[in-house]
This record gives structure tokens, sequence and C-alpha cells, in this order.
């Protein structure tokens, strides 16, 4: 009999017997494994241990929400509340003592102005700036995120999700791939390869960009310290503020949601796929192993990763604010055409040319829109000179000098919200493009953001200068 | 002939070519492990201590999406050592389920170290049952058992091996401890001193016992060395495509005569 053959009679067996088959077979092993089970294991009154206990509460469906919200609110809080200090200090190090002290060696070579400018004031002012805004927050927030990990949290969060995501076409799986988006977009991307069916892939990978990354929380956490937490009494601001960016993060998780109801209303038709979800086991965190990984895996790749976009990206900050047309800087230009768009959305012109310079990481965009902001404004007393990175020995200092380009409250809350909408970073697009194969795919998940992120800013400003006059 | 045969005596059981074929390169190695296991047992972190790698690990069930490698030296033999996806069963077809089931069948790994997590045996048992279908090499990797024990939940490890007719290691591998048992349990089944009688499952429905018997002797006469002949024929009965596939192609044959060979001279 030749190999054809017994396929066929296989086929034909399998019509006989049906789908029986495969359940018999599962049936068979689940009892061999509950027999061996009961002859090995000892266990005494599971249901009443601590995981259980924790459990109930913390998934559960009146609890569970607010306990996400307020375990958020404190990671946050602490964030804020401790980041301050040592980020000063880091400023006054890299920025104010080391950068005087190249100045002062290029003045001694007498190296010519262009590449003293390029590399010094472009290169170098920019990565030190990132690394004394960035660290501190980071190195905060990442081990407390870590911590909430290790103990097993993050599947529960899952957990309380994934219904949602069902309703809304999606896979409930997505509620995974979406947490880890918080950390880093790209990792949540390839995350989704957890997802069988392609159409709820493509959907998880298209909305991860709405769930906050690692290079935007600094960016979230410092503008609603110095404009949300700036409105109200100091004794509250570090709650306000930590709210403020909770409410972002939320509507993320919402727009999530919207986009994939969407999407699987319209291009990618279809229901949701069960599956289950095995809530693992809590587990005491590791305490100090975790602060450590945390800070070589997670803090130190996202600085490294910042400082590496970051030195380019100072030389290209630097060309744009040097190299001049009839005596007007590249920069201005963009700036002045575009600024009347910009605060069309509540932002202005500088801020829309920094997304476009800092589209290689979000990490670099509040550094950007610094340096572009003194450039076009004379701030007296602020910044080494034109076209300069400059120091900002504190979050007051950087507040002070947001302030007089022009910022307000509005300006706040708009980049709070541009920031959670708008393109991913190149290296996310490229990962999409490596996950999708697909340009038309990538072109979605790039475009679709910048779009919502236009709208949204663009109906705040109206409504809010309808009320705020 | 006879230098030939006692080369074979000591030459490890895997498959070259198709381990090739899977994108392992073994040219600096002497023998390649498979770790299995549930998602979120630990299999990572099993991983990790075996190897000194730091391959990110969290309390997250789907952490390795794909398969990661690495490699270590016990007794002056080098080991390379995959990680596969986690998985709850090879039956049906994920993406995941496929990677691993055809990293241990075509890929016949020395010696699968099939991960469990203690405080959730029966459940972790279902993958481990069926990967003992289509292995004869496996040893156990009890994971935390210290966990097991704050929950009032102790196995009993003999009987467990006795059951299961594989070396069954009690590890809390976040800790270190019972990786250098881990590492013995899996030299003395490479080197044969430990002969692994998996528990294999035969007792089906009458119906479904006639229909395997009858494909399961088609493929004999079709393949007279193959070792499993009843796990293939339940997975063509089942409609699994890809051994379908291996089976029309012959391919199914090539491989398990291999192994079967090198059986037969040891």
């Amino acid at each position: 009999m030749n190999k054809k053959n017994i396929i066929k009679k296989a086929e034909k067996y399998r019509w006989e017997i049906g789908d029986d088959f495969h359940d018999a077979v599962i049936e068979t092993i689940y009892k061999e494994a509950s027999s061996i089970a009961e002859n090995t294991v000892t266990d005494k009154n599971v249901s009443s241990t601590l995981d259980f206990k924790l459990d109930r509460i913390l998934t559960s469906k009146i609890y569970g929400f607010p306990i996400m919200l307020a375990l958020l609110a404190i990671v946050f809080w602490l964030t804020i509340q401790g980041a301050n200090i040592p980020s000063a200090f880091l400023s006054y190090l890299l920025v104010d003592l080391l950068h005087g002290l190249l100045k002062s060696f290029s003045a001694f070579l007498s190296m010519p102005n262009f590449i003293d400018g390029i590399l010094i004031d472009g290169a170098y002012l920019s990565a030190a700036w990132v690394v004394s805004v960035m660290l501190p927050p980071m190195a905060i927030f990442f081990p407390l995120f870590t911590l909430l990990e290790d103990f097993g949290y993050l599947p529960r969060v899952a957990f309380n999700l994934d219904g949602i995501y069902q309703r809304v076409g999606a896979h409930g799986k997505q509620a995974l791939t979406m947490t880890m988006g918080f950390g880093c977009n790209a990792a949540g991307v390839v995350a989704s390869r957890i997802i069988d069916s392609p159409r709820e892939r493509l959907i998880a990978i298209i909305t991860n960009n709405f769930s906050l990354c690692n290079g935007r929380w600094p960016t979230q956490i410092l503008i609603a310290t110095i404009f949300i937490g700036s409105v109200v009494p100091s004794y509250v601001a570090g709650i306000v503020s930590s709210a403020a960016v909770i409410f972002i993060a939320v509507l993320g998780v919402l727009f999530s949601f919207a986009v994939s109801w969407s999407l699987s209303n319209s291009l990618l038709k279809g229901v949701g796929s069960a599956f289950s979800l095995e809530l693992p086991p809590y587990r005491p965190p590791r305490f100090w192993q975790t602060i450590y990984t945390s800070l070589i895996d997670r803090t130190l790749i996202v600085l490294w990763r910042a400082v590496v976009f970051a030195a380019p990206a100072g030389v290209v900050i630097w060309l744009v604010a040097n190299v001049e047309i009839n005596n007007i800087t590249l920069a201005k230009y963009f700036v002045d055409f575009s600024n009347p768009f910009g605060m069309m959305l509540g932002l202005n012109g500088v801020i829309l040319l920094a997304y476009i310079i800092a589209i290689p990481a979000n990490e670099i965009v509040l550094p950007t829109i610094l340096m572009l902001t003194t450039l076009t404004v004379n701030i007296a007393g602020a910044g080494v000179g034109n076209g300069v990175l400059f120091e900002t020995d504190s979050i007051n200092a950087t507040a002070e000098i947001l302030k007089a380009g022009g910022w307000t409250t509005l300006t706040g809350l708009s980049i709070m919200l541009f920031s959670l909408l708008h393109n991913p970073c190149s290296t996310t697009i490229y990962t999409i493009y490596k996950e999708t194969k697909s340009m038309k795919w990538t072109f979605v998940a790039t475009f679709l953001p910048i779009l919502l992120g236009v709208i949204v800013c663009f109906f705040t400003a109206q409504v809010w200068r309808i009320f705020a006059g | 002939m006879k230098e030939i045969e006692s080369n074979c005596s000591t030459c490890p059981a895997h498959n070259l070519s198709n381990l090739k074929s899977l994108g392992i390169d073994m040219s600096d190695f002497d023998y390649v492990i498979a770790l299995a296991g549930n998602p979120n047992t630990g299999k990572s972190t099993v991983f990790n201590s075996l190897t000194g790698l730091k391959q990110h690990t969290g309390n997250w069930p789907g952490k390795t999406v794909s398969r990661a490698e690495g490699g270590f030296v016990f007794k002056n033999k080098k080991y390379k050592i995959v990680d596969l996806p986690g998985t709850y069963s090879l039956l049906s077809t994920s993406t995941d389920e496929d990677i691993a089931r055809n990293f241990i069948l075509f890929g016949q790994p020395d010696v699968t170290v099939i991960v469990v997590d203690a405080t959730r045996l029966e459940r972790n048992l279902n993958l481990t049952l069926q990967v003992l279908e289509i292995t004869d090499r496996a040893v156990l990797c009890l994971n935390l058992v210290d966990e097991a024990e704050r929950n009032n939940i102790f196995v009993d490890v003999k009987s467990l091996s006795k059951e299961l007719g594989i070396p069954v290691i009690p590890c809390q591998a976040r800790q270190k401890i019972g990786i250098t048992e881990l590492l013995t349990a899996i030299d003395e089944v490479i080197q044969g001193k430990y002969i692994c009688k998996p528990r294999r499952i035969s007792k089906y429905h009458p119906s479904i016992e006639n229909a395997i018997n009858d494909i399961s002797n088609e493929l004999k006469k079709e393949f007279p060395l193959l070792p499993n002949s009843r796990w293939v024929a339940m997975r063509i009965l089942e409609g699994d495509q890809n051994i379908i596939e291996s089976v029309e192609t012959g391919k199914i044959g090539e491989i398990l005569e291999n192994q079967k060979v090198s059986e037969l001279n040891e």
C-alpha cells in the first residue's frame, strides 16, 4: 500500500469517527494526567490560599479597575516626586560643568567654529540633556514597573482588559501585547506574534502605538509637572500631575479599544476568537535583583538608545538652527511656515518641527523643543547662544523657557495628547514593516495615529479656546 | 564496518541534517537539548541558569515568542540548548505549538527537558504526556517546588518518576537550586545510564483504538523502521496537515529510520 492510500484510508476513518476523535484523545490525555496527579500530589485546601484571595480582589469586577488606576497613580507619583533633585544634579554635572570644560578645551585647540558647534553644542549637549532629563525618572519608573511585573500583576491587567478586547472584535491576547507596549512599542509589535489569526494580529500591531512607551513617559511626566501641576496649589501638584499622566495613559487604552473596534468593523472585518489566559501565581519579587536588572535591562538600554539617537539629532538641530538662507535659519523658515497650523492644534511650529526631527526616538522630543524654543524667542539669560541646546538646571528653568516661548496650559495639554497620538518612532515603524511585510499596513500604522492626533488636538484647542477665552 | 559501529555506539542520537534544516548549527556542539513546557513555568529561567545568559524573563505567559538558543559545557561535553515557546499542548495547531512539536519530532534532540510548574502539576502533565508520546529521552524538571510547598502542595517525586518513566528533578530555578541535579540527570539519560521508559497512552475508545491500529499497521508496512507508528497514525486521523505532508513525501520515514538505525546499533 502506498503513502497516498494510507492518507485516504485515514480520511475515511475520520468521516466515520468525526470530531469525536480529537475530543476523545484530549479527554484520555486529561484523564491520564489527572490520575497521575492524584497518585503523586498532596495538596491541602488550595482555594483558601493567598493567591486566590488576591485574585478575587485584583481581578474583581468592582475593584479591578480602581486598583489598577491607584497602582499606576502611586508609581507616577513616586516618579514625579523623586526625579527632580537627581535631575538637577546631573544637569549641573553634565551641562554646566562638562560642557564648559569641553568648550574651553576646543577653544584651547582653536577648533573651527563649525566643528565645535556640531560636535559640542550639537551632539554632546543634546546627549547630555537627554541623560540628565531622562535618567532620573526612568531609574525610578522602570524598577517600580518591573517590580509589579515580577510580582505577577501585569497578567491581571490583561485579564481585566481581555473581555473588552474580545467585545471590540480583537483577540484577548491583545491585552498582553498592549501592556508590553507600555514598555516599548517595538517590543509590543514583536510580541503580537502570540496572536495566531493574521487579522487580529494586524489589529494588535496597528493599535500598539496607543500604549505610551518608555520614550514618551518622561515627556508626559515632565509636561504634566510643569503645566498641569503648576495651575493647582503646590500641596496637590504631585497628585494632580500624576492624575493627568494617568488620564493620558487611560485615554490611550480607550483609543486602542475604539480603533480596534473600527478596524474590525471596516478594513479588518471579523469576530474575536476565544483563548484561555492562565493567571500565573503571584511571586514575591526578588527586590534587589529586580532593581538591578531593570536598571541594566531597561533603563540603560532605553537611555543608550536615546543617547545614540540624540547625538546625531543634535547635529541636525544645530544645522537647521545655524544654516542660513538670506540671513534666516532653516529652522525659522519651517517654524514660521508651520506655526499657523500648529496653533490650530493648540501646538506651535516649534513642536511640529521637533516631532519631525525626533522621528528616530520619542525620547528626544522635549530637548529638541527646548532648543528650538530658545532659537525662536529671545530669552534673556537662558542658553549659551543661538541654536545651542542649553542647560536647564531644574524643572523650574525648563518651565520658564517654555512659558517664555508662549506656552500655555493648553500647549501643555495639547502636547501631552499629541505625544500619545502621533506616528510611532522609526524603530517601531521598521519593526511593523518587518512583522507585516506590507507597505500598506505599515503606512496605516504610521499615519492613522497622526490623523487621530490632529483631530483630537484640533477639537481640544477649539473647545478650550471657547471656554477659557 | 566495525569501526563505524563503534562510532555509532558513542555518537549522539540527534538528527544532524534535520537540525540543520531547523536552523541549528551543531558544528561546535556534542549534544542538543530541547526545553519544553507550559507558558510561565520558568522555562526561560531554567534556560538562563543553564547557560548563564540573561534572556529577559518575566512573570508573564508567552515571553518566549520564538526559539532562543544557548550553549554550556558539562563534564567536558558541549551542549546546545534550545528554549521552545511555551505551549499547553502539542495537538491543536498554533504557530507556537508547531515550532515546539516540529523541533522535538524532527530535530530529535538528545534529551527533551520538560519544565513543569509544581503548583499546577495536573495541567502541566497534559503537555508532558504528549511530549513523551513523541520522544524516548526526556527529563522532567519539577520547577517552583518552593512555591508549591508554600501553598501546601507536595509532590511525591519518586512515584511521579515511576509513573512517567523518566527522571524527575525538583528545582527552584530562580534560586538556582536543583540545576546541578538536572544536569546530572540529562547526562545520565544521554550516556544511557538511565534508560527512559516513557509512559504512553494506550486506552482509547474501542472504535478509535481500531482506527489507530489499522492505520498504524499500514504505516509499519510502508515505513518498517518507524518507531512510533501509533502516534503518527493518531495525528493523521486527526487531520494534522504537517504530519500528513511528511507521510506523503516520505520525510517522516527518513527521520525516524535514522533514529532507529542508531538505536539498533546501541
